[in-house]
C-alpha cells in the first residue's frame, strides 16, 4: 500500500517548515522580536496560527481511530477540544492578555507575587509539555511505519530534528507562519480526501456502517498482528496470536475483533451511553477546562495587540477548530466499512492514513490521496511539537537554565526537545488519544483553576494558589502515572483513574477557596492595581 | 517696626469637593473607594455574562449525556438517515459553541463600550 509520492509529500511540508522558518528567522533581529513575534502578528495569521498549533496527532489521527473503535462515545472529544476555546474566551482570553504575561509562571508571580508559586508553575508547564510532546512524535513513529514501512525510531528522530532546531534557531515569529500554513495544510489534507472518499461510497451502493450481520471484510485482506493478542472472532470463538503472526481473510469473512479492545460491533458503536455518565462527564470537563491550561496556547495570547483583540482572535479560533472537527469522524465512520481490519490488530490511529489506499485503491488517485493525509499528518505533529516545544523551552530558558537571553533559549530548546525524544523510543504501546486526554486532564485541575480564579476573584493568595494546584494537578498526575506505567484497574478505580478530571478539577477548585481563605492576611498589596489592569477596557488607555 | 502683612482670607476646604474634582478615571487609577465599586461592577457584569453563557453551553452540550442515558429512543431517533446523536454532536456542536463565543463577544464589548462611555461623561 505504500504510495510513491509518501515520502516526497512528507519531505515537502518538512522543507516548507523549514524555509517558511528561515523566511522568519531573517525577519526576528532583537530579543524581543525572537520571543514574542513583536506583537505585531494580525489576528487572522494568529487565529491561523493557533489552529495550527493545537490540532495535534491527537486530532488529525487520534479522534478518528477512536470513533472508529469506540463510536458515539468518543464524538465528546473533539466537541470537547473545541469547547475548551469558548471556556477560554468567556473566562480567561481578554484579562489574560491584558495582564501581559508571556507565560504561565509569568502570570502567576505578575498576579500574587511569589516566586515560589512561580517555581511549582514552571514545573508543571514542562510536565504538561512533555506529556503532550511523547505522543506527538509516537504519532509521528507510527505514521512513517505505516505509510513508508520505515521504522519507528526514524520517525521520531525525524520529528524531533526538525522540531528542535526550528524552534531553537527561529523563535517565535517563524513559529507563527510555520503554522498557519500548517492549519490550512491540515484542513485541506482531511477535507479534499473525505469528499472523494464519500463521492466513493455513494458510488459503491452505500455500504452499511453497522451491518446487522457485523462488520465484514471488503476484500482479500492479510494482516500481520503486531503484539500478542486473543482475537475473538464472529462466532464467539477466540484464540491467541503471537506477536507476527500473518492472518488473511477472504472478502466477506466476518472480522475478528481484539478481545482487549472494547471494539465495539453495531448498535453499541452506534448509540451513546456505553462509557457510563461519570466518564462522559469527567471527559466533558477535562477537555472544556483543560485547554486554557495548556501551555502553548497561552503563550499565543501574548502576540494579539490587545484585549479586545485576544477576544476576537479566540472567537476565529473557535471558527477554524471547528470546522476541522467536522471531518475526522468521517473518517472514523467510513473506516468501517474499508479497513475494518484495524480492529483486529488494533492499530485504530492508522484508520485516516490508509483510509484512501483502501477505498479509492492503489490507482494514481488513490496514491496522491494517501500522500496528502501524510502530509497534513506530519504538518499536525511538525506544528503542535513545534508549538509546544517553544514553550517548554521559554519557560526552561527563563527559570530552570538562564535568565531569558536568545542563547539560554536555544539550550533550554535542545533540552526540552531531547527528553521527550528520549521517551518517545521506549514507550511506542501508549495509546496517542488517551495520553493527550490525561494531559488536558492535569491542566484542567491545575491552571485552570489557577487562571479563573485568578483573573475573577480578588481573595486568592499565593499559598491557596499553590495548595490547589498540588491537591489537584498532583492527584491527576498520580492518575496518570498509575494508568501508563500501572497495572491495568477494573471497575470503578479503572475510571476514577483512568477519566480523573471529575474529581481532581473540584477538588483542585475547592482546595484553592479554602486555604486562601484561610490565609487571607497574605494578600498582595498590588492586588487592586493588578485587578484594574487585568479588566479595565482597552480604550480606557489607563 | 513694620505691621505685620494682613492675614490671608480663610478659605473653606472641604475635603467631598475636592474629591469631586477628580474625574472618574482618576478615582480608578488611584484605587480610590469609588474608583474600586465601579472596578467591582464592572468585573460583576463581565462574569455574570459568562457565567449566564457557561449556563447555555451547560444545558446545550452538557445535558446531551443524561439525555441519552434517561431516553434512550433518541439515539435510536434517525434523521436524513443519521442518527440523531451522531448529528448532535458532530455536526451542530460546533455552530451552537461558535454563536455562544459570538454572542459572548458582541455583549462583553457593549459591557465595556458603557463602561468606558461613564468614565469620559463628566471629563
Amino acid at each position: 500500500m505504500t504510495s510513491p509520492f509518501t515520502v516526497p509529500a512528507i519531505i515537502a511540508v518538512t522543507l516548507a517548515t523549514v524555509i517558511i522558518g528561515a523566511y522568519g528567522l531573517r525577519l526576528a533581529r532583537t530579543t524581543s522580536d525572537f520571543l514574542v513575534a513583536s506583537r505585531t502578528v494580525s489576528p487572522r495569521w494568529n487565529a491561523a496560527a493557533i489552529g495550527g498549533e493545537y490540532l495535534s496527532a491527537a486530532s488529525f489521527l487520534g479522534v478518528a481511530g477512536l470513533v472508529l473503535k469506540y463510536g458515539a462515545d468518543v464524538l465528546w472529544y473533539p466537541v470537547g477540544f473545541a469547547a475548551g476555546y469558548l471556556a477560554l474566551l468567556l473566562f480567561v482570553a481578554a484579562p489574560l492578555r491584558r495582564s501581559g504575561a508571556f507565560t504561565l509562571p509569568d502570570f502567576c508571580e505578575l498576579r500574587l507575587r511569589s516566586r515560589r508559586l512561580r517555581k511549582l508553575a514552571t514545573a508543571f508547564v514542562v510536565f504538561i509539555g512533555w506529556l503532550y510532546l511523547v505522543p506527538q512524535m509516537q504519532g509521528a513513529g507510527l505514521t512513517l511505519r505505516t505509510v513508508t514501512g520505515g521504522s519507528y525510531a526514524l520517525g521520531v528522530l525525524l520529528i524531533g530534528v526538525v522540531v528542535t532546531l526550528s524552534v531553537a534557531l527561529g523563535g517565535m515569529r517563524s513559529i507563527t507562519f510555520v503554522q498557519a500554513f500548517q492549519y490550512w495544510l491540515k484542513l485541506t489534507a482531511l477535507a479534499v480526501p473525505i469528499l472523494f472518499l464519500a463521492l466513493h461510497w455513494q458510488a459503491d451502493g452505500r455500504k452499511p456502517i453497522t451491518p446487522a450481520e457485523g462488520l465484514t471484510f471488503p476484500q482479500r485482506t492479510t494482516v500481520v498482528m503486531e503484539d500478542p493478542a486473543v482475537l475473538v472472532f464472529g462466532d464467539g470463538s477466540k484464540s491467541a496470536v503471537a506477536a507476527g503472526t500473518q492472518l488473511t481473510f477472504e472478502a466477506g469473512q466476518p472480522v475478528p475483533r481484539l478481545e482487549a479492545g472494547r471494539a465495539n460491533d453495531g448498535l453499541d458503536w452506534l448509540l451513546p451511553g456505553d462509557q457510563g455518565l461519570f466518564a462522559t462527564y469527567s471527559l466533558i470537563l477535562a477537555t472544556f477546562l483543560g485547554t486554557m491550561g495548556l501551555p502553548h496556547v497561552l503563550v499565543r495570547f501574548y502576540t494579539n495587540p490587545d484585549g479586545s483583540a485576544a477576544r476576537r482572535t479566540t472567537l476565529v479560533v473557535l471558527a477554524l477548530v471547528g470546522m476541522f472537527y467536522l471531518f475526522p469522524t468521517l473518517y472514523g465512520v467510513l473506516g468501517r466499512v474499508y479497513t475494518p481490519q484495524l480492529l483486529t490488530t488494533g492499530r485504530t490511529d492508522a484508520v485516516v492514513l490508509l483510509l484512501p489506499g483502501a477505498a479509492l485503491g492503489g490507482g494514481l488517485l488513490g496514491q496522491l490521496l494517501g500522500a496528502l493525509v501524510a502530509a497534513g499528518a506530519f504538518a499536525a505533529f511538525l506544528s503542535s511539537s513545534s508549538g509546544l516545544l517553544t514553550s517548554v523551552a521559554g519557560v526552561l530558558s527563563t527559570d530552570v537554565l538562564g535568565r531569558g537571553s536568545v542563547r539560554d533559549f536555544r539550550i533550554s530548546a535542545m533540552v526540552a526537545g531531547a527528553v521527550p525524544m528520549v521517551l518517545a523510543f521506549n514507550v511506542s504501546g501508549l495509546d496517542v488519544s488517551q495520553v493527550v486526554g490525561l494531559a488536558f486532564a492535569v491542566a484542567a485541575s491545575s491552571f485552570c483553576p489557577l487562571l479563573v480564579l485568578g483573573i475573577w476573584w480578588r481573595g486568592l493568595t499565593d499559598i491557596g494558589a499553590a495548595a490547589g494546584i498540588v491537591a489537584g494537578g498532583g492527584a491527576a498526575i498520580c492518575a496518570v502515572l498509575v494508568t501508563v506505567l500501572g497495572p491495568p484497574l477494573t471497575g470503578w478505580m479503572s475510571v476514577l483513574v483512568g477519566q480523573p478530571a471529575a474529581w481532581t478539577v473540584p477538588l483542585a477548585f475547592a482546595v484553592m477557596i479554602a486555604v486562601s481563605l484561610a490565609t487571607r492576611h497574605r494578600l498582595p498589596a498590588t492586588l487592586g492595581s493588578t485587578m484594574l489592569r487585568l479588566h479595565a477596557p482597552d480604550a480606557l488607555r489607563l | 517696626m513694620t505691621a505685620p502683612p494682613p492675614p490671608k482670607p480663610r478659605t473653606r476646604v472641604v475635603l467631598g469637593e475636592l474629591a469631586r474634582q477628580r474625574s472618574v478615571t482618576q478615582h480608578l487609577t488611584e484605587q480610590t473607594q469609588v474608583g474600586d465599586a465601579l472596578l467591582k461592577g464592572l468585573m460583576r457584569a463581565q462574569l455574570a455574562l459568562a457565567l449566564r453563557l457557561a449556563v447555555v453551553v451547560l444545558i446545550g452540550l452538557g445535558g446531551l449525556p443524561l439525555l441519552f442515558h434517561f431516553a434512550p429512543p433518541i439515539g435510536h431517533t434517525t434523521l436524513w438517515g443519521v442518527n440523531l446523536p451522531w448529528l448532535l454532536l458532530g455536526v451542530a456542536a460546533y455552530p451552537f459553541l461558535f454563536l455562544v463565543g459570538y454572542a459572548y463577544v458582541r455583549l462583553a464589548e457593549q459591557n465595556e463600550r458603557d463602561f468606558t462611555a461613564l468614565m469620559k461623561r463628566d471629563r
